[in-house]
């Protein structure tokens, strides 16, 4: 086609080329490691799929049989339940934190002193693998681990105290364990829409002698709501998502009794038969899930714009 | 300019491209001979370590890691590990298996690896080859082999698919010290007399919580000694069955509990483990040769092993745990030298004596292990005793005709959801049952009543 063009006409096709072959390599990574495995898993979720031993059974048309049993067998309510509470167990000292130290990041009149080096400090429990934080915490409050050690030295308690079996003490863990590693992210998140508010409304607000404490109430917090929903909701949607903090803690039981137990952990199991059918039919429920929350992520996004 | 930039980025496309190439050039073992490379999968690097240690004219590749493979006899031997943890190994191994009639040469599988919960899952499917017929092992070759770990690995039409090294007959692993303290002597005859049943052994039980120690260190201590001594199967025509003897685990660990005879540790966790160490308080475990010389930490200092501190009886029941069975993956193109392998490591009574003096295991090879009862051989760990006359006692008893392709699942989600009935989290054995069969019905479909 080149070949044929010639003068200016060559060059704009040309342009337009390398804008598609710029384009393609996401093109291609979306199509094949996104839509394609999205499509099929819907595709799945209709068929009755899985191993029995070394035995294939399936795939057999089943129709809406497995998001029947997903739906209404499976308790599904119950490990959303146990998702939640423990997303909120750490978003709200996460929310809290954050907001604390963004407003203390961004207010020049404190001069904090080393603040890039604790903006660093704060983001790095982010870096660390889950799995392996939750190794860490494993071995730290087991009944013969460095923390039941301490307390009893400390002559808190006099026995061991079992952190695991306890189902408060476990599902608190796994909050703190959330938290730890995502307050760094939000403080960033939310220390950039301050940042991104006009001075000369604090100015105003100081000439006008609003305390402190007014000016973070009347003037941060209503600007900042946008924000606060976004970090709100991605949260709840990574929250949904919730797997390796508890799977690992729990040693994959979920336990104590089942209270640990997220969504996720229950769409894990059913890979151990490699059922794709079941697997399929709750991931497509978690898709539904998600998809209303970002919706209003999105729509509220739009809005800002206007 | 724009030449100089064109040629750079050129450049580095091919760098790229390259780099990927090679990738994937080093995976296919290219300086082996065609044909002359023997695949084996497995979980850790036990059966590794017997072959660096115990086979003639192997030569490892790397002394301090086993798993690294070698040669033998001309050819390449080359392990491939993944952990059990998830049931990862079985994944891995599933897919290899599944993928086995589109590869050739070296990119079969030749051997792999099972352990007692999960062999029949690969003894009853096709991927796994006859060792007899496709292998050509002889019923004489095997003769001395012990009868269970055989029946293990025939399949309902009564083709032998595996072989083993070692046979797992258990024991009661008693702390010495603790022994004389509370019993008022340590001598395995002794000891025997009170945990000669299920009654005395509980009765014991009290005395050791009456003097400060815990008889067991917790909930699934005996859980084998029952479980492998069942007389019906996990699943009985398509359901789940739990035996009247896995219901006496759950009593006895339920009151063992309450009573504070135990620990309340889990398996495999680091507070179970403590009883390996003095002041560990716990008196006994149970378990086979293996548990002893590759479970209890009798080479780190201040364990109770270390010193020869273990001292074994029969205790209350015979039983056995575990065992690694080795098979032919079907479609091997080594199956001669498959087989040198598996008579060498499973019916040459010299390189098994090797394994039982080396390595403290207990041999698959009636004859020689029942010479040796008599033998100077004897284990430091257990303070110079001679284990293998109980061991012996107790694998002429084992029985395995209660295996089913489900036994591992049953067995783990079994256990771990009566922990939280003896920790007290399920108020109710129902509703740990009720937990457990949900779990069932998710790892295996196949088990769900149809509705």
């Amino acid at each position: 086609m080149a070949a044929n063009s010639n003068g200016r006409k060559k060059h704009s096709v040309t342009k337009g080329k390398w804008g598609i072959i710029f384009l393609l390599p996401f093109a291609v990574a979306f199509l094949a490691f996104q839509l394609y495995p999205l499509a099929y898993t819907i595709y799945n979720s209709f068929f009755e799929n899985y191993r029995d031993g070394l035995t294939q059974v399936g795939p057999n048309w089943v129709g809406l049989k497995n998001y029947k049993e997903a739906i209404f067998e499976a308790d599904l309510l119950k490990y959303a339940g146990n998702t939640m509470i423990m997303w909120v167990i750490g978003f709200i000292p996460q929310i809290l934190v954050s907001l604390l130290l963004a407003s203390w990041f961004a207010n020049n009149r404190l001069r904090i002193r080393g603040a890039s080096f604790f903006k660093t400090i704060i983001y790095m429990p982010n870096l660390i693998m889950a799995s392996a934080f939750s190794m860490l915490f494993f071995a730290l409050f087991s009944k013969v681990g460095p923390v039941n050690g301490l307390l009893q030295s400390l002559h808190i308690i006099d026995k061991p105290f079992v952190f695991l079996e306890n189902i408060a003490a476990t599902r608190i863990l796994i909050g703190f364990m959330n938290f730890m590693m995502w307050f760094g992210n939000t403080t960033i998140l939310l220390m950039a829409g301050i940042m991104g508010i006009d001075t000369a409304l604090f100015e105003a607000a100081e000439v006008d002698g609003a305390k402190p404490g007014q000016v973070f109430r009347q003037i941060t917090l209503p600007i900042l709501r946008p924000i606060l929903l976004y970090v709100a909701l991605t949260s709840m949607i990574g929250g949904i998502q919730m797997f390796d903090v508890p799977q690992i803690l729990s040693g994959g039981t979920g336990g104590p009794s089942d209270h640990t137990t997220t969504l996720i952990m229950k769409l894990n199991n059913h890979l151990y038969s490699k059922n794709y059918g079941m697997g399929g039919a709750l991931s497509v429920l978690l898709l539904v899930i998600t998809s209303i929350l970002s919706l209003i992520v999105f729509k509220f996004m739009v809005k800002k714009e206007d | 300019m724009k030449r100089l930039v064109k040629l750079m980025s050129l450049a580095l496309v091919l760098t790229m491209i390259v780099g990927m190439v090679s990738a994937c050039g080093s995976k296919k073992d290219d300086n082996v001979a065609e044909g002359k490379l023997i695949v084996i999968r497995c979980w850790n690097d036990e059966f590794a370590k017997r072959m660096r240690d115990h086979l003639p004219d192997y030569k490892v590749k790397n002394k301090d890691n086993a798993l690294e493979g070698g040669t033998y006899k001309g050819y390449t031997i080359k392990f491939i590990q993944v952990d059990n943890k998830d049931n990862a190994y079985q994944n891995a191994l599933d897919e290899a298996l599944g993928k086995q009639s589109s590869k050739k040469g070296n990119e079969l599988l030749d051997m792999f690896l099972s352990e007692a919960d999960y062999a029949a899952k690969y003894v009853q499917a096709d991927a796994t080859a006859d060792v007899k017929g496709v292998v050509g092992l002889t019923d004489a070759d095997l003769a001395n082999q012990y009868q269970y770990t055989k029946d293990a690995v025939t399949d309902d039409k009564g083709v032998l698919k595996g072989v083993s090294w070692q046979a797992c007959p258990g024991g009661l692993i008693y702390n010495r010290e603790i022994a004389k303290a509370v019993l008022g002597s340590d001598d395995p005859a002794e000891v025997q007399k009170a945990v000669a049943d299920w009654d005395t052994f509980t009765a014991t039980a009290q005395k050791m919580k009456e003097a400060g120690y815990a008889m067991l260190s917790g909930y699934d201590d005996t859980y084998r000694v029952f479980s492998n001594n069942v007389t019906t199967k996990w699943v009985v025509d398509g359901k789940i069955n739990v035996d009247a003897n896995i219901m006496k685990w759950v009593e006895q660990t339920k009151e063992f509990t309450e009573k504070g005879y135990n620990q309340g540790s889990t398996l495999w966790a680091a507070e179970w483990e403590k009883g390996f160490y003095k002041d560990g308080g716990v008196f006994c475990y149970f378990g086979p040769a293996w548990l002893i010389d590759f479970c209890m930490k009798c080479d780190q200092a201040g364990s109770v092993g270390i010193d020869g501190g273990w001292g074994i009886t029969e205790g209350p029941m015979g039983f056995f745990w575990g065992g690694t069975w080795m098979h032919a993956a079907t479609g091997t193109d080594n199956a001669d030298i498959v087989k040198e392998i598996m008579l060498a490591m499973t019916c040459n009574e010299t390189i098994l004596k090797d394994i039982v003096t080396k390595d403290n295991d207990f041999a698959n090879h009636k004859p020689a292990m029942e010479a040796m009862v008599n033998s100077d051989y004897s284990s430091k760990i257990l303070g110079g005793m001679n284990p293998l006359g109980i061991y012996c006692n107790g694998a002429s008893k084992i029985k395995l005709d209660c295996i089913t392709t489900y036994d591992q699942g049953c067995n783990e989600k079994f256990q771990a959801a009566m922990h939280d009935y003896f920790n007290g989290n399920f108020a109710t054995y129902e509703e740990a049952y009720a937990k457990f069969e949900k779990d069932i019905y998710e790892i295996y479909p196949a088990l769900k009543p149809k509705n």
